[in-house]
């Protein structure tokens, strides 16, 4: 476990050079390692110590993932948790037991101003446990732009228009899908960003997916994405080292035209910001598409949550914290850190005209009625572990898509039995 | 007749109260948990329902294969390596503690640096040994990325990072041969392969029960290095017993991987005693 300490020295710089003699309280938050999270945070603590003089924010990271998951419930169990903390939303936060552990928001100031899409993915029992930080994202496919133009190809509606743009890339003799399967995690995406296309076909599934009345096997729309790792697979469109490459690799592989397609999720425009800012603006985002090209929408996770334990310290200090995060001021904090990434989850955050053409690929999406559809992680907690090495093995050749499923169907079943849910 | 120990028994109490407090609780609490659905906040009693459901897990007959594959193969490869290195090294060759060291080196560096190391190396485009076959005219397979040879990567690297230490056992107990036997081998006229089999394995035999005693334990639970490799991948192909469990522990289903840390706990004994004893008692005989 690695710990590494940022404090608030831009803060202090200003408070020594206005000489302010202020008592100053030190706030303690656990946020994640990523850079891109890094970033962000580091522009709401110098913006929040700006306006509030007498609080500086110490932030301590942790890693992601599931050992990131670990630490946080550790730490919540053992009442060792930082005054404030950042964490996912949906069904993870269900697993943090939240009416044991954390401080009920529901009447924090700051929620007058959070958008109501939010707050059921950070409530439980009909409280409200957290303010949303960053920006939603979409989960689709990164093109290259460049690539696309030069070949005169077109944004594809119908997953059979994808397959044929592949084709001709490859015909071109470039990769035509980044896989990097070294990462785990990314192998996931044709499969949870299809679940837009799964709810148009099956209005209920996630209701009844919950209540184990439907399965992924037996539902063919909801096979559909194990179909499509096994088809671009056998198509042999991935770059060589699909099994090997890393995340990193993949973001820097779009961005430079390496691959010409990344399956992901929009954060990565916050990793290709950090490390190909010169490329930013050859990447574009599209939906991952189905079959109907009526029907033609994107998969959008939420932002995760900001929230405050039981046992925290400085109750006062963290809570004007959460209410300048949820705040406009909060927001513009976060678009001057790490540039706007996606639509925030807050009101009178609006996107500024200029952004990067990713995310105004992604825009049109959330302006339009019914072309967003939340992720399955968000209506229902049921969600297998082994995910991502199933999708792996579809993916890499070694399972087929229906077996694939199948077996995710097993592993849902295992988890759902942990959970205690009824009718497992 | 037992004597009565000349010590008063409170002098065994500091270590009692270690041995109970970091042994003895955490085991019997263990044994508690392995039968309760536990999110870390809250834990219900459900029987035996955890060890149904690890028995039930697809990749855990896999698991236990890979386990055991890795634990032989790795073990009988140190074994051997280690002995003919050892065989080696004290023959009075040139460099000989230099080369020593090089040999007991890898043992001393960080299985997670060693495992970040290879992965790099064994990478199936740009790392440094398929460039080198490429370079050949050799076509490089993916190690680490090809399902049927993935876990054999992994139990090479292990083998390169653990044979120094079998060697450096090895070498003790060749030293420990009186060099009387071998005196009277070559005058009885037996030549250095005849010396080798006749003289250096079998007055070598406790050595080789240490390391393989040790390595096959070792091998059993080995953990660091598949997951600093492959993560039990790719898809479930290089899994191991202990990763499988540790999977269960990252997905907060503590109590399902606490059973089976009870089953990996059986699985040493059930394996490792027997062993041990069995070359004991071949060892009394002689």
């Amino acid at each position: 476990m690695k710990h590494m300490k940022y404090s608030g020295l831009v803060a202090a710089a200003l408070m020594a050079m206005s000489g302010a003699a202020q008592a100053e309280v030190t706030l303690t938050v656990l946020i994640d390692n990523a850079p891109n999270t890094v970033a962000q945070w580091e522009g709401i603590s110098a913006a929040f110590t700006a306006a509030n003089p007498d609080i500086v924010l110490e932030l301590e990271t942790r890693p992601g993932g599931g050992e990131g998951d670990n630490i946080v419930k550790t730490r919540l169990a053992t009442g060792e948790m930082t005054d404030v903390f950042a964490y996912n939303s949906g069904s993870l936060f269900q697993a943090l037991n939240p009416e044991a552990n954390l401080l009920d928001l529901s009447d924090l100031e700051g929620q007058a101003n959070v958008l109501d899409s939010f707050k059921p993915t950070v409530s439980a029992g009909g409280k409200v446990y957290g303010v949303p930080v960053g920006s939603a994202m979409g989960g689709g496919i990164f093109y290259h732009r460049p690539t696309y133009e030069e070949l005169g190809l077109s944004i594809p509606m119908t997953w059979a228009e994808f397959m044929e743009n592949n084709a001709k890339i490859k015909e071109a003799g470039k990769a035509a899908v980044g896989g990097t399967f070294g990462a785990t995690w990314t192998s996931q995406l044709f499969v949870l960003a299809d679940y837009f296309n799964v709810q148009a076909q099956v209005p209920d599934f996630a209701e009844k997916y919950t209540a184990n009345e439907i399965k992924y096997a037996t539902t063919p729309a909801a096979v559909r994405g194990f179909e499509h790792l096994q088809e671009v697979y056998e198509a042999g469109v991935m770059n060589a080292d699909y099994g090997a490459a890393t995340f990193e690799e993949g973001v820097a592989m779009v961005a430079t035209g390496e691959v010409v397609h990344y399956p992901m999720l929009t954060f990565a425009i916050g990793a290709i910001a950090q490390n190909n800012p010169d490329e930013l603006n050859d990447v574009g985002f599209f939906a991952q598409p189905g079959d109907d090209p009526n029907s033609n929408g994107l998969t959008v996770w939420m932002p995760g949550g900001v929230y405050m334990p039981k046992t925290a310290q400085n109750v006062e200090e963290g809570k004007k914290l959460l209410n300048f995060i949820a705040s406009v001021a909060g927001c513009d904090a976060q678009t001057e850190a790490t540039g706007f990434q996606g639509p925030y989850l807050v009101k009178g955050c609006d996107a500024p005209l200029d952004v990067v053409p990713s995310v105004a690929d992604m825009m049109p999406y959330f302006e339009a009625d019914g072309r967003t559809a939340p992720a399955l992680e968000f209506l229902s907690p049921v969600k297998g572990p082994a995910l991502e090495q199933i999708t792996v093995e579809v993916g890499s050749g070694i399972r087929s898509a229906a077996d694939g499923a199948a077996l995710y169907d097993q592993d849902v079943e295992k988890q759902a039995k942990q959970l205690g849910l009824p009718n497992w | 007749m037992k004597r009565k120990s000349p010590y008063p028994y409170w002098f065994v109490f500091p270590a009692a109260v270690i041995f109970t407090t970091l042994f003895l609780v955490p085991s019997v609490a263990s044994l508690w948990f392995s039968l309760t659905r536990w999110d870390l906040f809250t834990a219900e009693f459900i029987g035996l329902e955890n060890f149904v459901q690890f028995f039930k897990e697809p990749f855990l007959v896999q698991g236990m294969t890979n386990t055991v594959i890795f634990a032989f193969v790795t073990s009988s490869l140190k074994t051997v390596l280690g002995l003919l290195l050892a065989v080696l090294l004290t023959s009075g060759i040139f460099a000989q503690g230099f080369l020593r060291i090089l040999v007991f080196f890898p043992v001393l560096v960080s299985t997670i640096g060693v495992g970040i190391t290879f992965t790099r190396l064994m990478h199936p485009t740009k790392g440094a040994i398929n460039i080198a076959l490429a370079q050949m005219g050799i076509d490089g397979p993916g190690w680490l990325t090809d399902p049927s040879l993935a876990l054999f990567s992994v139990a090479l690297v292990d083998v390169w990072k653990g044979v120094g230490l079998a060697t450096l056992i090895y070498i003790a107990g060749l030293a420990s041969i009186a060099p009387e036997y071998y005196e009277a081998a070559r005058i009885d006229g037996a030549t250095r392969l005849q010396q080798f089999w006749r003289v250096t394995v079998p007055l070598v035999r406790p050595a080789t029960v240490t390391v393989i005693t040790l390595s096959l334990i070792g091998g059993l639970r080995s953990f660091d290095i598949v997951w600093a490799m492959t993560k039990g991948g790719p898809g479930f192909s290089s899994d191991v017993l202990a990763s499988v469990i540790y999977k269960q522990y990252q997905a907060g289903f503590y109590g399902l991987s606490t059973a089976g840390n009870v089953i990996l706990f059986a699985l040493v004994a059930l394996i490792v005693i027997p062993l041990v004893s069995w070359m004991n008692r071949k060892e009394v005989d002689q």
